[in-house]
């Protein structure tokens, strides 16, 4: 097994900044108790400003005025965290979130697939620099190991036989040993784990914990590391707030750029797709305003579901200021690519029908594009329907016309020439729209050729059902 | 009397116009009428391009016409848009056309949207066909749509009422049909002269 190990260092403050457009305003985070609040994390404009995380608010506020102000949330650092681990699941299919701010993912099967690992690795960077998240990658034999030299490094891949040399020069301080071992290890003068790794067990084992011999078996490979598997969910919720009130629409874009390429990350990682999702836009008081999206089949390509989500957003009349924005997606249908041809006729086809289909019913509504079909009734009006059929159907012989008007019309004409007729069709009584009428096919004054039908026994005036184009 | 020039020489100077430009060899798009494909110059429809198709009212033969190359198309897989149709296609005579149903897709819409949606379809490259029916369009929209078949390769029809034909229109290839008799006259056809005679089709 080979584990690889990225640690997330800014992990709340680059969640926060990616939902930000002017990315050079400074912005610190705060956290503390209300009386004694402290600058818990901040961006390298705030830094260039001499702002840095521990001063309190109150000494940053004597440096500076200018700067943005969020909350620190564990509660986003747990969401953000698990969103990166349904990001690293399309690549691996142990993932786990065990160390906080750190994903630890089995590599040794994914090779196969994406590697070798020098191209894996710029693959997951690239993703990740896309995503805005800053990240340190390692490499090892086993997960905790992998996790103690990310400590010390960016980029370092270690196999089994360099592990042991490569353990030797690790620093206590780094070695992932509790705060209170460290310590306790740099007052005997240890700095370096080579030191620790030559004392005698037992005296080990009776001065520390026995949690720090299992902590050291483990960095070895001695002992296997249980870790627990992620699994990912099977929904998708993202919400973006504003510390500002949000009055038209084209400011809720780039968030919206943000949350539904976080969908198509999801859906990837999920290897499934969406048909249905829902934006929120919330307001200071009432009830959220809801913007459902509908796709006719599931899709998960970025840039699609951005511009479809647009389209139905640009169609809102906001009723109130927005103060947060969230992505609801609830039904995640299994993805089916669309097959394409390996021999395109038409090279510079830009489009596909999918992507046209879903942007018409955007701005023609939901029912405008629909396809035909033939359905067994005998009642004209019943016969076609605007779902596409299962099964084979059997069709008659008998004259029907390819234009079928949706209301019959009255014939002005006396005396029509009669082609053909009647043929009288009577059905429906079992359902309340019970059909008795003789057909007739008739050429009009001008030439055309008419479906044309009376009501059984009423043999007056003829009204038009169809054209014989 | 002037001296004698060789003809080769004189063609080769180009200086002569010899009455037929070239024409650039177009995929052929058979309309499925023996009959109509002889006298089009293209050997049928003008693939990527706008077909006018103008009509005294629904009904006066536009799908006997067009049924064979829809049912040609749509067999080989490629999508039939009708944007805007007059009425509904009646599945039981599109079927009896041989027109693989699944592969025809209808768009509600009409004035400004319909000439808007028949545009993106032409654009796109997606579909094999597309049948719009603008009721009012001017020079411009109808050369838009020329424009969007070109850059799509897509084919293109407009059905348009009989009373258009005395404007002039940017489509490649204008037909008329006519009720009595029932007979098919060619307005314009690019890339030929259009024959006098008007065609009558057998069904």
């Amino acid at each position: 097994m080979r584990w690889a190990c990225i640690l997330f260092p800014q992990l709340a403050l680059d969640a926060v900044l990616r939902s930000r457009e002017d990315l050079t305003r400074p912005l610190v985070m705060l956290s503390g108790t209300p009386q004694r609040r402290v600058l818990q994390a901040v961006n390298p404009a705030a830094r260039e400003m001499g702002l840095r995380a521990g001063q309190t608010l109150s000494a940053a506020r004597a440096l500076s005025d200018d700067f943005d102000s969020v909350e620190y949330a564990p509660e986003q650092i747990t969401h953000w965290h698990r969103f990166l681990a349904a990001w690293a699941y399309q690549y691996s299919s142990h993932v786990s979130l065990d160390y906080p701010r750190a994903l630890l993912l089995e590599i040794e099967t994914s090779l196969e697939l994406f590697g070798p690992w020098p191209d894996f690795e710029a693959r997951l960077r690239c993703e990740l620099l896309a995503l805005g998240f800053r990240h340190r990658i390692a490499v090892a034999p086993n997960a905790l190991a992998a996790r103690v030299l990310v400590n010390v490094g960016d980029g370092l891949v270690i196999n089994e036989a360099q592990l042991s040399g490569c353990l030797k020069d690790l620093p206590v301080s780094r070695s992932g040993f509790t705060p209170e071992v460290a310590s306790a290890l740099a007052g005997m003068g240890l700095r370096r784990l080579q030191q620790v790794l030559a004392l005698p067990r037992d005296s080990l084992a009776k001065r520390f914990p026995r949690t720090m011999l299992d902590h050291l078996d483990k960095l070895q490979g001695l002992h296997p590391v249980a870790l627990d598997c992620y699994l990912p969910p099977d929904h998708f919720a993202g919400r973006v707030e504003f510390n500002f009130d949000v009055e038209a629409i084209a400011s809720l874009l780039f968030p919206l750029r943000r949350l539904t390429a976080d969908l198509a990350v999801f859906l990837a990682g999920r290897d499934c797709g969406v048909q249905r999702f829902v934006l929120w836009l919330e307001h200071r008081d009432g009830e959220a305003t809801q913007v459902p999206v509908g796709l006719l089949s599931a899709e998960r390509e970025a840039g699609m579901l951005f511009e479809l989500a647009r389209g139905r957003l640009e169609a809102v009349q906001l009723r109130a200021p927005v103060l947060a924005f969230a992505l609801r997606a609830q039904e995640l249908p299994r993805f089916v690519p669309a097959a394409g041809e390996l021999f395109v006729e038409r090279p510079q086809q830009s489009l596909a029908w999918e992507q046209l289909r879903e942007r018409l019913r955007a701005r023609l509504g939901d029912d405008a594009v629909h396809s035909i079909a033939l359905r067994a009734d005998h009642r004209p009006e019943h016969a076609w329907s605007s779902v596409p059929a299962t099964g084979k159907q059997l069709l008659s012989k008998l004259p029907r016309p390819g234009w079928l008007l949706s209301e019959p019309q009255p014939l002005d004409d006396l005396f029509p020439r009669i082609l053909c007729g009647p043929e009288r069709i009577e059905s429906g009584w079992w359902d309340g729209d019970d059909v008795r009428r003789d057909y007739y096919l008739i050429e009009t004054r001008d030439g055309r050729r008419a479906w044309a039908f009376h009501p059984t026994g009423n043999s007056g005036s003829l009204w038009i059902h169809g054209w014989f184009a | 009397m002037g001296s004698v020039v060789a003809l080769d020489s004189l063609l080769q100077d180009r200086r002569v116009w010899r009455g037929r430009q070239d024409v650039p060899p177009a995929r052929a798009q058979s309309t499925g009428h023996a009959q109509l494909d002889a006298a089009l110059p293209s050997g049928g429809w003008q693939a990527a391009a706008l077909n006018e198709i103008l009509l005294p009212a629904i009904g006066s033969g536009e799908l006997q016409l067009l049924w064979p190359t829809l049912a040609r198309l749509s067999a080989a897989g490629e999508r039939v848009v009708l944007v805007g149709p007059p009425a509904i296609p009646f599945p039981p005579a599109w079927l009896t056309a041989q027109v693989t149903l699944p592969r025809l897709s209808i768009i509600q819409a009409s004035g400004r949207e319909a000439l808007w949606a028949a545009e993106q379809c032409l654009r796109s490259g997606s579909c094999g066909a597309v049948l719009c029916w603008p009721e009012r369009a001017d020079d411009r929209a109808l050369r838009r749509l020329q424009v969007a078949a070109e850059t799509g390769d897509t084919l293109a029809f407009a059905l348009r009422p009989q009373r258009e034909a005395v404007n002039s229109s940017p489509a490649a290839l204008r037909l008329m049909l006519e009720l009595r008799p029932r007979q098919l006259r060619i307005l314009k056809c690019r890339g030929g002269l259009t024959p006098s005679t008007p065609l009558i089709l057998d069904h």
